[in-house]
């Protein structure tokens, strides 16, 4: 009773500021002024970038869907998603061996890790592409005793057998500490209480350790998985025909449209990325599950926020 | 098996632990301790931070081997077999078999942060193939809502108070249907205010009669449930007896600083 007295009291100097109790927020003309100058220049090479002659836009929109390039960017697509695939699961098994319990495992690990981490991609994609002259034929037997079953490797190894063979090989390297990294991020005390229910090892690290250890590992790998979709650039030199071969050898053939060819293949790498991008975001929110007590809005989710905070903004002002 | 193990555990002592070595690097953590829990009841090991207590605990479910003696659950070897008159170690397949029958609960619950309640306590006896999914969830819903969390089941981990993360743990520990069940300070990361909420579930598994070893710092619960009392000093038992002689009357000098600092 008492407070609600007080409360009612009318002009006491500890009331609110304000005749609506807002605070005015602060004015900031510095900002203002940085943004409009940058917006000018920003608008400055958007303008040069369309009406500079020397990118032949024409050209461009007539290269861009051209039956061979979409060729180029299916062999693109095909390589990284195989070796991505391969380049993972070899990953794993590193980290797992350089992990075990087994010293021979580990030092076998750790020794192809450094290997393949100090040989350049295109050292390791020449080498294989002429691994045919040292090894003619492959074979699966009794090691150092007599082979069963062999192939002919010049039949085996085709172009694009040699540049997954080689971006794999590479990528494991990589990918092997991303997942090491991740799985030594996973706190102590979950294999601990894994081990306490007495969960099999299978599904410890299946079910436990390793989903804990994506949240990790996801955002590492998909930068591992952008600089590979680039990387499979360099398949050009073992002869293979990429987004990037084929745009080099229709260069060739058409030297006046180097310019658009590049961009071409710029504007596709870009697409790519950013669809790996987005990939990227949703596969980060569900590993996220329990790791925060809110899971952050999803872009569609934030515009209609957005949208909706304008609209009763807008109809706050209007009303006044 | 399970029948019987339950039938027989009636007879020989719930654990047993046999003169346990154990050295962290050249540190002696434990120093020759043998001790008998009968089955049904309620041992509290307390001693300072430091004695030996966690580890002695940790040994009984084999998260720590003893380089010397060993622990016995209901009769059978923990984590080693008799071959002759020698012990050999056990495959760990074996092992994780042992311990899906003994509960451990952790100082840090170590609740699977990316599973649900639900999945958290049903996922053991999934994963042993003692249930199906089925029914696993059926009795992980009976269990949660046994420690008053039953209106929570999809939420996650992080979602929720300490204590209410404990009780999920003491949840989880129960799924197995264990035979023991071991607490590592239970209450020791929690608020003074959510303390309670946890030894009160405690509590009632004592008094439903599962054989509990507990290693706490509230004494004033010790007093309350234990029926056995076990003052560790620099990894040795000092003293063991019920509450009323070793929390009141205590014999042994260093079991009397102890006490006089903590009550």
């Amino acid at each position: 009773m008492t407070e609600s007295l007080l409360l009612s009291a009318p002009a006491r100097p500890s009331g609110p500021p304000g005749p609506d109790g807002r605070v005015l927020p602060l004015r900031r003309p510095g900002r203002w002024a940085a943004g409009f100058v940058v917006l000018v220049l920003v608008s400055q090479a958007a303008h040069g970038l369309i009406t500079n002659p020397f990118y032949q836009w024409a050209r461009f929109a007539y290269w861009f869907a051209r039956p061979v390039v979409l060729d180029g960017l299916l062999i693109t697509l095909q390589v990284t998603a195989y070796s991505a695939v391969l380049g993972l699961a070899g990953g794993v098994l590193l980290a797992l061996c350089r992990l075990s319990g087994s010293p021979v495992l580990r030092s076998v690990s750790w020794t192809y890790v450094w290997l393949f981490r100090s040989v350049p991609l295109i050292v390791v994609l020449l080498f294989l592409y002429n691994l045919g002259a040292l090894y003619p034929t492959l074979g699966i037997g009794i090691p150092f005793g007599p082979a069963f079953l062999t192939f002919d490797e010049s039949r085996l190894a085709t172009d694009i057998v040699v540049a997954v063979a080689g971006l794999s090989l590479c990528e494991a390297a990589y990918a092997a500490e991303v997942v090491r990294a991740g799985v030594l991020s996973v706190d102590q005390g979950q294999h601990e209480a894994a081990a306490a229910l007495g969960l099999p090892r299978r599904y410890r690290f299946a079910r436990i350790v390793f989903p804990q250890a994506l949240r990790s590992i996801v955002p590492s790998y998909v930068n591992q998985l952008i600089g590979l979709l680039k990387a499979t650039s360099l398949v050009f030199y073992v002869s293979l025909l990429d987004l990037f071969g084929t745009v080099q050898n229709l260069a060739g053939t058409y030297p006046g449209d180097v310019v658009p060819l590049l961009l071409v293949a710029t504007v596709w790498y870009v697409v790519l990325t950013s669809l790996v991008s987005v990939a990227q975001f949703y596969v980060e929110r569900y590993y996220a599950r329990g790791a925060l007590r809110t899971v952050a809005p999803t872009p569609l989710q934030r515009a209609r926020a957005g949208l909706r905070d304008l609209r009763i903004r807008f109809r706050k002002e209007t009303a006044r | 098996m399970t029948t019987t193990g339950i039938a027989a555990a009636a007879r020989p002592p719930a654990v047993e632990v046999h003169g346990v070595h154990k050295w962290f690097g050249g540190r002696r953590v434990l120093d020759g301790v043998s001790l008998t829990v009968a089955p049904g009841t309620v041992t509290v090991i307390l001693g300072r931070s430091g004695s030996g207590k966690s580890t002695l605990l940790r040994v009984l479910n084999h998260l720590e081997k003893p380089e010397a003696g060993h622990v016995s659950i209901g009769g059978e070897p923990i984590g080693v077999r008799r071959q002759g008159n020698r012990l050999r170690e056990l495959r760990e397949s074996a092992i994780l078999a042992q311990r899906s029958r003994i509960g451990f609960v952790f100082q840090n619950f170590n609740l699977f942060p990316h599973l649900t309640l639900l999945d958290n306590v049903a996922a053991a006896p999934v994963a042993t193939g003692r249930l199906s999914r089925q029914q696993a969830q059926t009795l992980a819903r009976e269990l949660l809502t046994r420690v008053g969390l039953g209106d929570r089941t999809g939420a996650y981990p992080r979602q929720l108070s300490g204590g209410q993360q404990q009780r999920v743990a003491i949840a989880r520990a129960l799924a197995l249907r264990p035979g023991v069940i071991l607490f590592d300070e239970p209450t020791s990361a929690l608020d003074p205010e959510l303390v309670g909420e946890v030894l009160s579930v405690i509590r009632d598994l004592a008094t439903g009669g599962t054989t509990l070893v507990i290693v706490t710092h509230e004494i004033g619960f010790a007093r309350e449930v234990a029926d056995e009392i076990v003052f560790l000093h620099e990894g040795r038992i000092v003293e063991q007896g019920p509450p009323a002689r070793v929390l009141d009357r205590p014999e042994h000098p260093r079991t009397r600083e102890f006490l006089s600092r903590v009550l």
